[in-house]
């Protein structure tokens, strides 16, 4: 850096300080199929079978719900495509009681902690139910704001560092998400306090049409920890194994109260930013067929393969179980209107409950509230001297 | 005149302030590369370059303060809101910074920039993306708040906006992007800030209303005329600053009112209108002013209930039924 004067002079000449930082990349299961078997994590074959399952899963929904989209059946969704490890791989170190805070691309890591299938397209179907957590999960709903969920995330772990609960805190995003100031701001409050929190960072290269590069410049995503003291780690996010070691660590971490953990997975977002986007304006098909070779699934699935852990007939097992929510779905009633008036205030107030009366009198009539034949109301009393009304009173 | 649609009447607008004045760049999320969420700013980055289309991060807040700071030593920044429900993220430097600079510097730095893109109710885009973001603004005072409802009203209030030497919020509407209409080719025209416009001429009543909710008001102004009622239908375009003046000459003439918002109602535009005709017109009304606004809640997103909650024909036509006596 050059700063106009001579610094082997200086008197008081700059001294580096400790710690300089390095970043880790941690992968144990490349897309060739390489193992490092030092870093294997000891996984029962249950739950290995489990995971894949998972992943599966979200891949099969993922491409059923497009299918949907397409034919008008479920609105606009962000599909999942090509982030099932980085998603599963994270989800799976939390028990029940943890939360998990999703932003909008997280459908397999919603299937895993139990968000019925129904539900999921019933949301998508603008259902309200749809995005409802169940009273015994501890999951915050889709929010559509880009990175408003994590000063949240921060509050939920804040109040069980407050009241001493054994909770930890799974909050998700995107690489788009973190140029947002609740980004920082959230990263801060986290170190400040040092609260049970592990930030999972879904780095898909690409926030709708802009690329990572014009989003930062910073060489990974994981070293913005560092600036707010505490550690961040960037992994293979296609990598199950490598997610999963980086995951149960940083939930390990949290939960003996050593604090923050920031999870950086290099992942791609194979298919569309949502069914409304049309990813061939910005991104090359090359780009795209590079990623489908490291494709999350095909490698932890000769993973499994090899290690005889394969089960057979999986896929039309999920493809039935899905078939069947999607019938349970069709065979809804349209969304009753009068529950737009529902969860407004804890307890409706008199302005909503007047509204609530009138459309349910509209729709009884199925037309408009005043009918024709209805007489007329009194004229109100007039202050005015003019007697110029058409009207008669 | 051209026919095209409000979409292409707002590109015109940036292009022709773009190629006429150098200080005007425009700033935003997805407007370069991908041409916009909305194709509002289609070609532009063709031909102005990196340096006068320029992506943005994610950060509302943070391009909307680089948008004041640019603003305050003379460039002109039209900044893009994907949706306006993202200019919530920005609003502290929209209300604190954008709004005040010039009050707060005791006159030495104005703030002369647009924040345009699209708000209010559209199709299924939930209770986070459908909000009527107009009321969170024109309560502030140093914003001008306009709301275009044709595509020549586009194009001149945009060049307008542009023009001002003050903040200005410019709300458009994603489900009037596509409506077509006659656009004056001539790149200086221009429709002043704060001029109201009479859409349709009648005696009756005077339906006050603005974007989708316009439409719906004329579709009820042209069946009452069947019925015998005479509606006069009025466009504020500008809501702040209001042109008072044609807005109650109006009610003078046909001596009742209704104001229709989309807006969820309680304190709301209808609630603005209908108190200053009670205080500009009081004696020549005939009715008490009636309000036709969406339900008090958050938009739904199942179709069906978004519908119901947004104010429909009939609701428009029972209510000035109701003030007509009709
Ligand atoms: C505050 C805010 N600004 C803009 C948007 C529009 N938007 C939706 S998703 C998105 C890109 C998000 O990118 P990233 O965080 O990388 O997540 P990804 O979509 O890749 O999963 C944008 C700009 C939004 N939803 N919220
Ligand atoms: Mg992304």
């Amino acid at each position: 850096m050059a700063l106009g004067y001579n610094r082997d002079k200086a008197a008081m000449p700059r001294t580096p300080l400790e710690p300089r930082f390095t970043i880790e990349y941690l992968s144990i299961l490349d897309s060739d199929g390489n193992l490092d078997t030092t870093l294997e994590p000891q996984l029962s074959p249950g739950d290995l079978k489990r995971m894949y399952r998972a992943m599966l899963l979200g891949r099969r929904l993922d491409e059923r719900m497009v299918r949907l989209q397409r034919q008008g059946r479920i609105g606009t969704f962000a599909p999942i495509k090509g982030q099932e490890a980085s998603q599963i791989g994270s989800v799976f170190t939390l028990r029940p009681t943890d939360w998990m805070v999703p932003s909008f691309r997280e459908t397999a890591a919603m299937l895993w902690r139990g968000w019925p299938i129904e539900k999921i397209l019933l949301f998508f179907a603008g259902y309200l139910e749809g995005g409802q957590p169940g009273s015994d999960q501890h999951d915050l709903p889709i929010t559509i704001p880009v990175a408003t969920q994590l000063p949240h995330a921060v509050g939920l772990a804040y109040a069980a560092q407050y009241r001493g609960d054994d909770v930890v805190v799974m909050a998700y995003f995107g690489d788009g998400a973190t140029s947002e100031g609740d980004f920082h701001e959230a990263m801060n409050f986290a170190g400040v306090w040092h609260v049970p929190i592990v930030f999972v960072c879904q780095n898909n290269q690409w926030a709708i049409s802009v690329p990572l590069k014009k989003q930062t410049h910073s060489r990974t995503l994981a070293q913005k920890a560092l600036a707010y003291g505490f550690p961040g780690i960037q992994v293979d996010g296609n990598d199950l194994l490598a997610v999963y070691a980086a995951s149960r660590e940083a939930v390990e971490r949290a939960r003996a109260g050593e604090g923050p953990t920031l999870i950086e997975c290099v992942t791609y977002r194979l298919g569309v930013h949502t069914t409304a986007d049309d990813p061939t304006k910005y991104r090359s098909d090359e780009e795209v067929k590079e990623w489908e070779r490291k494709d999350p699934l095909t490698r932890f699935s000769a993973y499994l393969q090899k290690r005889n852990l394969l089960e057979e007939a999986l896929e039309p097992q999920i493809d039935a179980e899905i078939a069947a929510a999607v019938k349970t779905f069709e065979a809804r009633e349209a969304a009753d209107p009068l529950t737009m008036f529902d969860h407004v205030f804890g307890e409706p107030p008199s302005h909503l409950l007047a509204q609530r009366a009138e459309l349910a009198e509209r729709l009884e009539k199925g037309g408009p509230r005043r009918s024709d034949e209805e007489q007329p109301p009194p004229s109100p009393p007039m202050r005015g001297q003019r007697k110029t009304s058409r009207w008669p009173s | 005149m051209s026919v095209m649609t409000y979409r292409e009447a707002l590109n015109m607008a940036l292009r022709e302030e773009m190629q006429r004045d150098p200080r005007v760049f425009l700033i935003g999320e997805e407007i370069g590369v991908y041409d916009g969420a909305y194709k509002v700013t289609q070609g532009l980055l063709k031909e102005f370059g990196e340096r006068r289309v320029v992506d943005t991060p994610i950060c509302e807040s943070g391009f909307t303060g680089l948008a004041v700071g640019a603003a305050m030593v003379g460039l002109r920044p039209v900044v893009e809101m994907m949706t306006f429900n993202f200019a919530i993220l920005a609003l502290d430097q929209i209300v604190n910074s954008a709004a005040k600079m010039y009050y707060m510097s005791g006159g030495q730095y104005n703030v002369p920039m647009v924040i345009r893109g699209p708000g209010g109710p559209a199709h299924q885009l939930a209770a986070q993306h459908s909000q009527s973001m107009e009321v969170y603004f024109y309560h502030v005072p140093g914003l001008k708040v306009v709301r275009p409802s044709t595509p020549p009203d586009a194009k001149g209030l945009l060049k307008s906006a542009i023009r001002d030497d003050n903040p200005v919020i410019f709300i458009e509407a994603e489900t009037l992007y596509g409506i077509k209409g006659e656009v004056p080719d001539d790149p200086e025209f221009t429709i002043p800030l704060g001029k109201a416009e009479i859409r349709r001429e009648g005696t009756d009543v005077t339906v006050f209303a603005y974007m989708g909710m316009l439409y719906r008001a004329l579709e009820a102004a042209e069946e009452l005329a069947k019925a015998g009622v005479s509606c006069e239908v009025v466009d504020p375009r500008t809501l702040r600053p209001m042109d008072i003046e044609t807005m109650i000459g109006s009610v003078r003439k046909t001596h009742r009112a209704v104001v229709v918002e989309a807006g969820a109602g309680f304190a709301g535009m209808g609630s603005e209108i209908a108190a200053f005709v009670t205080e500009n017109a009081f004696d020549d009304l005939d009715a008490p002013v009636e309000r036709v606004t969406g339900a008090n809640a958050p938009m739904p997103y199942a179709k069906n209930l978004e519908q119901a909650k947004t104010p429909s024909k009939e609701k428009i036509i029972a209510a000035i039924r109701r003030v007509c006596h009709a």
